[in-house]
Order: C-alpha cells, then sequence, then structure tokens
C-alpha cells in the first residue's frame, strides 16, 4: 500500500514538473503582457503584474509600429483571417473529394498519382518558392491576398488528400456500392453518405490546415504584398522595429493575439482532433 | 424467355486472370437461384455482374427481355442484400429503407406507406428510427433486407447475406428468407459457399469451381446425382465417402474387393474407357449389418438424432450415418451393407460421372 503511494507521488511529482516546464513561457508570457513598462524594466521575469493592465494588448493591437506604419497587428490580423477562412475550407473540401476519388473511384494510375501526391507531404517548402511565385506572376495574383491563399491552398492538397484518403479506405465498399443500386451517382453518393460520415477526419483536417496556414510564416513572407501580409509577418515586422526601448510587454500581448486563434480552435475542438486521429473504420 | 438468363460470360482480368470461362445458366420468373460454390469460383463475380457493379469481358446477361449487360446497376430494377449488411450508418432504420425511394423520386406519403409495409413484414416496425449501430447482426440483415424489398424489384440478390450471424441466428434467418420467397415470389439469386444454405433455400442450383458451372439443377438432381466428383463432394455433409477402384471382372474392386454394382451400372462401367474409377457412397447409403464389407470401428461421432461412425475397412476409410445413437464401442469388429443403386461411379482423373 506504501509502496503504491510512493509511486503515486513521484508519478504525479514529475508530471507537474513536466507540465510546468511547459507552460513556463506561456505564463512568462502572460504575466509580462499585463505588466506595465516600469515593472517590466525592473525584472523579475516571473513575479506577478503588480498593477494588471491591458494596456500592452491594446498598443499591440492597434497602433504599435511594424516599420514605418503604427496600426498594430489589427490589418494582419484581418489579412489572416481573410486568407486562412477560404483555404482551409477549399483544402480540406477539395482534400475530401480527392480522397473520395482515390479510395471508391479508384481509375487506372490512381494509386500511382495518390504516390507522387505523397511526394508533396515530405517536399520541403523552400524548394517551390521560385517556381510558385513564377506561377503567381502568370496568373497576375502576385503579392496578393489571393496569391497568397492559392499557395496555402495547393501546399496543403497532399496532408488533406493523405488524411481523407486514408480515412475513406476504412469505409466499406459496399456502402457505396449499395448506394449505387439504390440509384445515386459520385455526387449525391459523396453528399449524402461519406460527408455525413466524415465529421471526425473532418475536424482533424480542418485543425490541421487551420494552424498549419494560420501559422505559416515563410510563404506568408515571401508571396504576400504590402497590403496583404499575414499576422506572423506583422509580428515579426512589430518585434524587429527598433525603437530606444524594448518594449517586451507589447511583444509578448502581440505574440499571444497572433497565438490566440489556434489556441481557441484546439480547445474547442481538441477531443474531436485526438479522437478523429485514432479513430478508425466507422462501423455500422 | 427466362427471368434472368446468362449468356456465355466470360471474365478475364489484365488478359491474364480468367475469373469466369463461359457461364450460360437461366432461370424463370420467381425462382430462387443459388451460386455455390468455394471461395474464388467467381460466384461473387457473377454476382457483381448481374447487379451492374462489374462489367463481363465477353456475353451477355438479360433480366426479362431486357439486355442489361451495359445498363448501370439503377436502371436495372435490382436490388441486392450484401454480407455486411452495408447500411448508412448516418441514417435512421426509416431513411436507410427510403433511401432507394427518395433518390427515384417517390412522393413522400408512397415512401413512407413502403416503409410501412415492409416494417410490418419483417417485424422492424420498432426499430424504424434507430440508427443501424444500435442494432444487433440479426436485426441489421433484417433492415438491409427490408431495404431492398422497399423497391419491390425484379430481381432480389443476396452476397453471403449470413456469413456473419452465428449459427443460431442463421438458421432464423434463413428459415425468413424463404418464408419471405415463398410471400413475395420475386426472382432471386443468393451467393452462398454453404451447402446446406444452397439445398435449403435453392429452386435451382448452380455450383461452381474455377470458373466453370460444374452442375446446374435442382437440389434433388444435385444430390442425387451429382455430374462429377467435386459436386459430389462438395454437396452434402459428412462428405460422400470415395473408394477408388479399379475395373475388375466386368465389375469393380478396390484391392481385390469387389464392389456392388446393379445392371445399369456395370454396363456404364463396361461401356468406360478407363479402368480406374471412383466409387461413392453417401454416408446415410450405409448400414450395419451381420454380414457384408467387414471393418473395424475408429471413430464415433453422436449428433443426437443421428450418429456418424468412421469404419476402417479394406476399402478404405468409410463415414456411415445412422439414425438414433449407435450402440457399439471404438475398435469393435463390424460390417458394411449398402444398396448397389446408392453407389455413385467417376471416372478417376476427370472425375466425370460414369453411371
Amino acid at each position: 500500500m506504501n509502496r503504491l503511494n510512493l509511486h503515486r507521488l513521484l508519478l504525479w511529482a514529475v508530471l507537474l514538473l513536466f507540465a510546468a516546464w511547459f507552460l513556463a513561457p506561456l505564463y512568462v508570457m502572460l504575466v509580462t503582457s499585463l505588466k506595465d513598462a516600469e515593472q517590466v524594466r525592473n525584472g523579475h521575469l516571473l513575479s506577478l503584474p503588480t498593477a494588471p493592465t491591458l494596456a500592452s494588448w491594446g498598443k499591440a493591437w492597434d497602433s504599435a509600429c511594424t516599420g514605418i506604419e503604427c496600426r498594430g497587428l489589427q490589418p494582419y490580423f484581418w489579412n489572416s483571417v481573410l486568407m486562412v477562412v477560404p483555404a482551409v475550407l477549399i483544402s480540406t473540401l477539395l482534400g475530401s473529394l480527392n480522397g473520395y476519388v482515390l479510395s471508391k473511384w479508384k481509375f487506372r494510375g490512381s494509386e500511382t498519382l495518390f504516390a507522387l501526391m505523397l511526394f508533396g507531404v515530405f517536399m520541403p517548402m523552400q524548394v517551390v518558392l521560385l517556381p510558385m511565385s513564377q506561377v503567381l506572376g502568370w496568373l497576375g495574383i502576385a503579392s496578393s491576398i489571393w496569391g497568397l491563399m492559392l499557395v496555402h491552398i495547393v501546399a496543403g492538397l497532399p496532408s488533406t488528400t493523405l488524411f481523407f484518403r486514408n480515412y475513406y479506405v476504412g469505409l466499406p465498399d459496399e456502402l457505396i456500392k449499395a448506394a449505387q443500386l439504390d440509384g445515386a451517382g459520385f455526387w449525391l453518393i459523396f453528399r449524402r453518405i461519406v460527408l455525413p460520415l466524415s465529421v471526425p477526419i473532418l475536424v482533424v483536417t480542418l485543425i490541421w490546415q487551420f494552424t498549419a496556414i494560420w501559422n505559416d510564416f515563410l510563404y506568408g513572407v515571401v508571396f504576400s504584398g504590402a497590403d496583404s501580409k499575414p499576422i506572423t509577418v506583422g509580428l515579426n515586422n512589430m518585434t524587429n522595429t527598433s525603437s530606444s526601448v524594448k518594449e517586451y510587454n507589447v511583444d509578448m500581448a502581440a505574440a499571444l493575439i497572433a497565438a490566440l486563434p489556434t489556441l481557441l480552435v484546439y480547445v474547442v475542438a481538441g477531443k474531436y482532433f485526438v479522437r478523429g486521429l485514432t479513430a478508425g473504420a466507422v462501423k455500422g | 424467355m427466362g427471368a434472368l438468363s446468362i449468356q456465355g460470360i466470360h471474365k478475364t482480368y489484365n488478359e491474364t486472370t480468367h475469373i469466369l470461362k463461359g457461364i450460360d445458366l437461366e432461370i424463370e420468373a420467381g425462382e430462387f437461384l443459388i451460386l455455390v460454390g468455394p471461395s474464388g469460383c467467381g460466384k461473387s463475380t457473377l454476382l457483381s455482374m448481374i447487379a451492374g457493379l462489374d462489367h463481363p469481358t465477353e456475353g451477355r446477361i438479360l433480366i426479362g427481355d431486357r439486355d442489361v449487360t451495359h445498363l448501370p446497376s439503377k436502371d436495372r430494377d435490382i436490388a441486392m442484400v450484401f454480407q455486411s449488411y452495408a447500411l448508412y450508418p448516418n441514417m435512421t432504420v426509416a431513411q436507410n429503407i427510403a433511401f432507394g425511394l427518395e433518390i427515384r423520386k417517390v412522393p413522400k406519403a408512397e415512401r413512407e406507406a413502403a416503409v410501412q409495409r415492409v416494417a410490418a413484414m419483417l417485424q422492424i416496425g420498432h426499430l424504424l428510427d434507430r440508427k443501424p449501430g444500435q442494432l444487433s447482426g440479426g436485426q441489421r440483415q433484417r433492415v438491409a433486407m427490408g431495404r431492398a424489398l422497399a423497391r419491390d424489384p425484379k430481381l432480389f440478390l443476396f452476397d453471403e447475406p449470413l456469413s456473419n450471424l452465428d449459427a443460431k441466428l442463421r438458421v432464423e434467418m434463413r428459415a425468413e428468407i424463404k418464408q419471405l420467397h415463398q410471400r413475395t415470389k420475386t426472382t432471386t439469386v443468393y451467393v452462398t459457399h454453404d451447402q446446406v444454405e444452397a439445398m435449403t433455400l435453392g429452386d435451382r442450383i448452380a455450383v461452381m469451381k474455377d470458373g466453370w458451372v460444374q452442375q446446374f439443377g435442382t437440389p434433388a438432381e444435385i444430390y442425387n446425382r451429382p455430374a462429377n466428383r467435386f459436386v459430389a463432394e462438395f454437396i452434402g455433409s459428412p462428405a460422400m465417402n470415395m473408394v477408388s477402384v479399379r475395373r475388375q471382372d466386368g465389375g469393380v474392386s478396390a484391392h481385390g474387393l469387389a464392389l456392388a454394382l446393379n445392371d445399369a451400372q456395370r454396363q456404364a462401367v463396361q461401356a468406360h474407357g478407363s479402368d480406374e474409377l471412383v466409387y461413392g457412397l453417401r454416408p446415410e447409403s450405409l448400414a450395419f449389418a451381420t454380414q457384408g464389407l467387414p471393418g473395424t470401428l475408429s471413430m464415433i461421432e453422436p449428433t443426437g438424432p443421428e450418429t456418424y461412425a468412421t469404419v476402417d475397412t479394406p476399402a478404405g476409410k468409410l463415414t456411415a450415418r445412422v439414425p438414433g445413437v449407435l450402440d457399439a464401442q471404438v475398435g469393435e469388429a463390424v460390417h458394411l451393407q449398402w444398396d448397389a443403386d446408392q453407389a455413385h461411379l467417376f471416372d478417376q482423373h476427370s472425375g466425370k460421372r460414369v453411371n
């Protein structure tokens, strides 16, 4: 009995230590963002704010300087939202269609096509920078939100296709055959049977794509124009804009603003994420 | 013109794998056709072709007098019950049953009437609002049949529908399928690897192996006059006893021991072109007697209503199927007797029936 308690105690101690270790940066960011400039200057990284204030959050949002402009992160944030939402929805929907075709409507060469698509999952992002900017130039959407959106949709397709294809392989083929005998065609089967059964993998893919595209910096910095920069680029510009004093509290608030949407998405849908990743075939 | 006729069907994959090698079958309206055979015999491929889910390399399929060989499934007026039931997990039982009607744009009132009719027929009225995931195996089976029945199709297809059920339920559902067919009289094609299902359900049985139909006939024909050694051994449990014999003195003998033949069999053997034959006897044709073929009891398997007894004889191991309980001990010396009319003769090499 005592041995067991000791084991429990040790286990808890180790887990708590790890949790504290991983949460420490978040804690530092949060408390620093709530301190005023005076307290930040005094050091004491871990101390609680003596007079908590949201002033740095306000400044980071709409008045901090990002280069010569001083409108805070706000414009970048809306750029990101404008670009991320359609890019996530379109890449997820196309991935789902691809997966449906590659698993349930196989054709001569579909396996090869899938294998080639898998290359895209493992290809370093840097490789596509030059050819992609060339293509965006041809299409006349270089340095625009549309261009950035297209890049993210195309870059996301291999992984979304992989997710959906592997999930749909687990759906019994007989389900599709039964629907065919019932008189349904390609699209009707997709809409009425396959899509309603895809909720777990839909959630996984939406979170995955949202996190990846929202947090992307490389494509954002390379392919965006002056007024279409996403939030990651804005954050970078803000923290790199030199002034006499480094405003750590504002930087921390800005970093938290940039991270908030992904955190929120994970908190709201996180349990579906884990469930979806581990879910097997749909039984029925 | 039959309700379903299959004419010269061939199926080849990659120009090397020959799955079906020329299938010709025809059944009349209201008949129950069984396709039976070991796995890999091509029975499921043939069913897929009737369903329109696969297409023959050669040959024609006619439903009624309509050539459907190249029609898509939805235009064939057929319904199918799958081995895994293939119920739509995201829909309720009622929605599952009505789905095919909904797609065919049947008005709502008619759809609901069809669901009620089918639910009453299969006694699944209390399950209509449930999802397939909440049903037991037998209930899912019923719903799958309901879905097929709702459309009132011209042709009913079953793909090993009972193989996922436990033994007791399988017997129950088998009886229900039979009753359902007797009531609706819908022409049916039923694929199974189970010879008991084949015998109990079929009006006509096609025994298949290696892409060929080995024999096509009524259950009685298949059982009483198997066309070849494969059919003889495949249908019937315990399997038919097979004794290798040689032609000798106008009759046949195993290891020098003459086996009984009637006049017709004697003539057939004499007219046959080869000396090496197989003498087949169903276990129920054998009886214990005070004289006849001597042997030693080597195993006794009581099943309750009857007993299977394995006897080592000079002609080989023979299994007898006797009614009731066998009052004997393993190791006892016994004699086996049978009526020559019950014997089946096959060619040793081709396996074809001789008599």
